[in-house]
């Protein structure tokens, strides 16, 4: 254990407004710690002065209107599996939770954890983004809603301020009838970091491609949504050659590096895989 | 038949370890101990300039540590005494241990060791055995070799010409990390009056005591070691622990106080020993019946920096490299070669795992090349009793190889898979396979080893009627300790509850040998069964027990011997079986005095979509003696397969200028519950002469065939030769990958 | 920084810490509470061998700040047997091979049980799933899939 606790401060406000008003004051949020104790413990943890949003009611829960699925910020992995509309609406959701770590990580990994920790290789994010949440954002100023196709910005950057911590994540209840794909490589089949993983969401009929997102974690700096494959392959008519095409300019589209888990031509290849998995099963 | 062996009986340690209560090392606490630190290298090679304990720190609170502070010699004695405790002028390897740092506080301390800088100025260093062997560099000696054999026999260059078919190949396997749950970890006390007192996770007692007394200047009696309850070792607590004991025994001596040194994963990882990479180049000659007639071998393996047991490592691979096959020419030259990495060690298998993996490859390929199954090939070419090994040993165990073939295959259902995964991989985006490795693996030490070590074990009787068992030989979760009293109860006719066994204590227990080498079963078995029958004697001899004695008049002879002559104990000193010889010039003759043998079969599923490998069934069957506890060693063959297909397809070592850079466990990565298959274990016996019950060793065996089993089921399932392990999804994705 | 006081339950019984707010639970326990049954292997929350139930969910002790157990309820290894009785997980590892070397025992047992109190009657599949994030080295696995189902017939 590589830290000196004593040159650290947490402290766990009972509310909502103390703790927006510490992270104004620059403390550091900390939800389940899955991701910051790991630093923490290798030494390498930045922050001196962090603020525990663990026990804040007004971060927790999932919320149904006729409309919209809203999940507080510390919604748990556990939680996900568990809740019975996540299941039948957003499966893909539900999918990402299951092999997010393993049990134990379930148990305290936060959904807003997930997305704040900005790893291009993190497992919620594919299907946040095809599923085109949104992200609440919170600060002592107020709140701001921010489409979570917009929030990533670089290689563990956001949108975010230095004052705003994620409240809520709104999911709009649009995905009956559609297809739903995720699939995730990892270096071994349980408790692993992703590779590549691919979610896809589609709407086809009378083998026409009308709505198609698709999007991708490992092979950019940050996840990212496909609008250019989408492109290649909305309104079109779902066929080999269509296939093909959206193979081509996925490949096209990513930016994959070598690291210490894979290959550029590895993740570049496996990438048009997946992509070919999933448009298949939507072929007449 | 037996009233204790065979059976599953309770284990002596069992409860202990299901209710948290075992004590390994780190469950320690002494009154004012300090936890010690070890400040490495960051460099491969270089020339230590300058040591800085920059301002921030309290450092007068710190006790400092460096190579002139080592009261005896800086040396890690071991074998060839090439190794410094701390590196005094130059390094080596990267996280070569420099400076050592202890302090009450252990958070603290871990600041401090962050905060020390050292000024080295580097040196060339080289990282592959095949700038090694070029000598780009000279890093160690005149000319980088820490070790070579020469194996010959027969005379391979005569029969080139015979041959109807000549094949070739070069195979390659990676570093592996042993990756014990629990890290290596000390707890030292230490000064001029009172000795070293050594307290840890360790498989050899004994190798550290001996270590120290080079450190040391005491005399041997004022060492003391003792083994905690250790949380796995496989090889990787054999000698490395003799490194970190020493350093803690030094703070302890220059501080005078008790020091804990515990170190965490990526330490552990980065700086310690693994398996030695290894490559192997095979030429073999088949005459047109498809037999062997020459085998030319050249097997080097990569020691890293300092010799350590390389030389070891080396002999058995060396010796295991010639494979349960009849082959009248053979030539085996093998290096151990030096490189800048931190020194490779023992890691279950020691050699064997690495030559087998490039033998039973090559067996394939050979088969296909000859226009042969892979099955038809081993039948043709297996050895016979009466037939010799290439070391020139006659088989004198009545085994039959075809038969085991035979009965793997079955069980595994070889014929039809392999008939029905080629017609659904015609249609399938998932390909299956299966493929399966044939091998034995000597227990025991090689050839005059044994001999050298001149074990000793002991039991001691006590006024009630237990007896207690005395050996160094440790407990490191394989079963030493129920094994060993299943033996003495059986051989005395005593219930196995009577019978216990001591802790390994240097100060308590005679020099059993290491726990190493499949040995602890077969050889310190046997010599806990032959002194079990010499305090049987005593009793006998003394006429307080007749020769067929009922149990409870064994505890009552016990105490009468007692109260009349004092203590009751009895020792037996290994002897080498009769009809053993073994040239250590030549490398010919008996290298083991017995051998168990195994096939195993993998059956492997590939998404070429994404090249994942997935294991989905497994069959190991070996001839093993005698199955002591079928539990315990069942559980020896299922850990020792699930490490094996870790070898073959996840555990690889990224290194970067010769330091282990995946060194975490979310990087290297090792088989959860959901990657391993399920393991199906048989066992044969045909009893062994000269094992105890006739039991032969097993701790190694089961992680020399998976590799070969899983890499000739991928070949199998897609029709391409791999010859590298750890074979990874993208290396398959280059050759075999769809897109 | 000043340390705090952390109140929270270990196996059923009162505990009070004065300690750094972001020491690990894990420290805690060992060194402060000196209840060493739960092991350290990794410090990246990778090997389970630090599991314990937190408020009835298993967590890895070493990725939990200790102020965040404050109010709570600890369940360690130490907490499973009663009066002297071994838990029926604790019997069935220590009787079908469960457990080799030990140091993954005590995570594995409570991922064992947090496992049982979510399905009673596992299927292989669950079984595997439930333990992934608990490694061990020695075992294969094999006999732990062996005690689990053997420990949810009884």
């Amino acid at each position: 254990m590589r830290a000196y606790a004593p040159d650290y401060d947490l402290v766990a406000p009972a509310r909502l407004n103390e703790a927006l008003r510490l992270v104004a004051d620059q403390a550091r949020p900390m939800a389940g710690g899955t991701d910051l104790m790991v630093l923490f413990e290798a030494g390498r943890l930045p922050y001196r002065r962090l603020v525990s949003l663990w026990r804040i009611p007004e971060l927790r829960g999932i919320a149904a209107s006729e409309t919209h699925l809203t999940l507080g910020a510390l919604t748990t992995y556990t939680e996900i599996q568990q809740s019975a509309i996540l299941r039948l609406e957003f499966p893909l959701l539900v999918q990402a939770a299951s092999w997010t770590g393993a049990i134990a990580t379930q148990n305290r990994g936060t959904l807003a954890g997930n997305i704040a920790n900005g790893s291009p290789a993190a497992d919620s994010p594919p299907a946040l983004l095809v599923y085109d949440a949104e992200i609440e954002l919170l600060s002592s100023n107020g709140l701001r809603w921010v489409p979570y196709t917009a929030f990533h910005t670089g290689y563990k950057t956001s949108v975010m301020r230095p004052d705003e911590i994620i409240g809520h994540i709104r999911l709009p209840r649009t995905t009956s009838g559609r297809a739903q794909y995720l699939r995730k490589v990892g270096t071994r089949r349980a408790q692993a970091i992703a590779k590549v993983a691919l979610a896809g969401l589609a709407k086809t009929s009378g083998g026409v491609m009308h709505q198609i997102r698709i999007a991708l974690a490992s092979v950019a700096p940050k996840p990212i949504r496909c609008p250019e494959t989408e492109a290649v392959l909305a309104g079109r008519k779902l066929d080999r050659a269509a296939l093909e095409a959206a193979k081509l300019k996925i490949a096209e589209e990513i930016v994959p590096i070598t690291d210490i888990r894979s290959t550029q031509d590895y993740r570049r290849k496996v990438t048009a895989n997946l992509l070919q998995e999933f448009l298949e099963t939507l072929l007449p | 038949m037996f009233q204790n062996v065979g059976h599953p009986v309770p284990r002596k340690e069992g409860r202990e370890k299901v209710t948290g209560e075992a004590k390994y090392v780190d469950d320690l606490k002494f009154p004012g101990m300090l936890h010690g630190v070890t400040v490495r290298s960051p460099v491969a090679r270089g020339r230590i300039r300058g040591i800085e304990f920059p301002p921030g720190l309290p450092w007068n609170e710190f006790t400092i540590v460096t190579a002139p502070d080592i009261p005896g010699e800086n040396v890690v004695a071991l074998i060839v005494d090439d190794q410094p405790y701390l590196a005094a002028e130059i390094v080596n390897h990267p996280e070569e241990p420099v400076v050592l740092l202890a302090h009450p506080d252990k958070y603290l301390v871990e600041k401090a060791r962050a905060a020390v800088r050292l000024d080295i100025q580097p040196l060339p260093s080289i990282f592959t055995i095949e700038d090694s062997l070029a000598k780009k560099e000279i890093v160690w000696g005149e000319d980088n070799i820490f070790k070579s054999f020469l194996v010959e026999k027969g005379d391979v260059d005569s029969v080139w010409q015979e041959a109807a078919h000549i094949v070739e190949g070069e195979y390659r396997t990676g570093a592996q990390e042993q990756l014990y749950i629990e890290t290596n970890g000390v707890v030292a006390i230490a000064n001029a009056a009172d000795g070293v007192t050594i307290w840890g996770s360790m498989q050899c007692p004994y190798y550290i005591h001996k270590a120290l007394l080079k450190a040391f200047p005491l005399a041997p009696e004022k060492i003391r070691v003792i083994q905690m309850e250790t949380g796995g070792g496989f090889g990787g607590k054999e000698e490395y622990p003799s490194m970190i004991a020493g350093h803690a025994a030094l703070l302890a001596w220059k501080s005078g106080k008790p020091v804990k040194m515990i170190y965490d994963r990526a330490e552990d990882m980065a700086a310690t020993t693994k398996r030695h990479p290894s490559r192997t180049r095979i030429k073999t000659a088949v005459s047109r019946e498809g037999k062997l007639i020459a085998i030319d071998m050249e097997f080097v393996v990569d020691g890293g920096a300092y010799a350590t047991l390389s030389s070891v490592v080396l002999s058995r691979g060396t010796i295991h490299a010639g494979g349960p096959y009849a082959c009248p020419n053979v030539r085996i030259r093998s290096h151990a070669v030096a490189t800048n990495a931190p020194p490779h060690g023992a890691f279950r298998g020691f050699g064997a795992p690495q030559s087998i993996f490039a033998l039973e490859r090559h067996m394939n390929k050979v088969a296909r090349a000859v226009g042969l199954t892979p099955e038809e090939f081993r039948r043709r070419n297996f050895l016979h009793r009466g037939e010799t090994t290439a070391t020139g040993q006659e088989i004198r165990e009545a085994v039959d190889l075809e038969r085991l073939l035979d009965r793997a295959l079955e069980l595994s259902d070889y014929h039809r898979k392999t008939k029905t995964f080629a017609q659904q991989n015609q249609r399938s985006r998932v390909k299956r396979g299966i493929g399966f490795a044939a091998f034995m693996h000597g227990a025991g030490f090689t050839g005059s080893g044994e001999r050298y070590l001149q074990s000793i074990a002991g039991v001691e009787a006590l006024a009630d009627g237990r007896v207690r068992i005395l050996v160094s030989s440790t407990e490191i979760g394989q079963g030493t300790n129920t094994i060993l009293a299943q033996i003495v109860a059986e051989t005395l006719g005593l219930d196995y509850d009577q019978v216990e066994i001591a802790r390994p204590d240097t100060s308590q227990v005679p020099n059993s040998g290491p726990t190493v080498a499949s040995r602890t079963c077969m050889v310190v078995g046997k010599l806990v069964e032959s002194a079990a029958i010499g305090l049987k004697q005593t009793l006998v001899n003394s006429g307080l027990l007749a020769e067929n004695y009922r149990a409870g008049e064994f505890s009552r002879a016990c105490a009468r011997y007692i109260a009349e002559f004092g203590p009751l104990k009895s020792f037996s000193q290994y002897q080498a079986p009769p009809g053993i010889y073994w040239d250590d010039d030549t490398y010919r003759g008996d290298a083991y005095g017995a051998f168990a043998w195994a096939v195993y079969v993998a059956e492997v599923a590939v998404d070429t979509a994404t090249c994942e490998i997935k294991v989905q069934d497994f069959v190991a069957l070996q001839e093993v003696g005698r199955v002591i506890h079928p539990v315990l060693a069942a559980g020896q063959i299922e850990g020792g397969v699930a490490q094996g297909i870790g070898f073959a397809v996840f555990e690889n070592v990224v290194w970067k200028d010769g330091r282990m850079a995946n060194n975490q466990m979310t990087n290297y990565i090792m088989p959860t519950s959901v990657d391993v298959p399920r393991i199906r274990v048989y066992f044969e016996e045909i009893p062994y002469e000269y094992g105890p019950l006739g039991a032969k060793g097993i701790g190694e065996l089961p992680i020399d065939g998976p590799a070969p089993a899983v890499l000739n089921a991928i070949e199998n399932a897609l029709g391409i030769a791999f010859d590298e392990i750890a074979l990874l999804p993208e290396m398959l994705m280059e050759e075999a990958g769809v897109v | 920084m000043s340390k705090v006081e952390i109140k929270f339950q270990v196996n059923g019984a009162p505990r009070s810490v004065q300690v750094y707010p972001m020491e690990r639970l894990l420290d805690v326990l060992r060194e402060k509470l000196n209840s060493t049954g739960t092991k350290e292997g990794c410090g990246e929350g990778e090997c389970g061998a630090c599991s314990v139930i937190l408020d009835g969910l298993l967590v890895n002790s070493c990725l939990v700040p200790v102020l965040q157990v404050d109010g709570c309820e600890i369940l360690t290894i130490e907490g499973l047997a009663k009066d002297g009785l071994l838990h029926p997980i604790q019997e069935a590892f220590a009787n079908t091979g469960g457990a080799q070397c030990g140091i993954c025992t005590p995570g594995m047992i409570l991922a064992s049980y947090q496992l049982l109190k979510r399905s009673p009657h596992p299927t292989d599949e669950q079984i595997r799933e439930g333990l992934a994030g608990n490694l061990c080295r020695c075992t294969g696995y094999q006999k732990i899939f062996d005690a689990v189902r053997h420990a949810s017939e009884a």
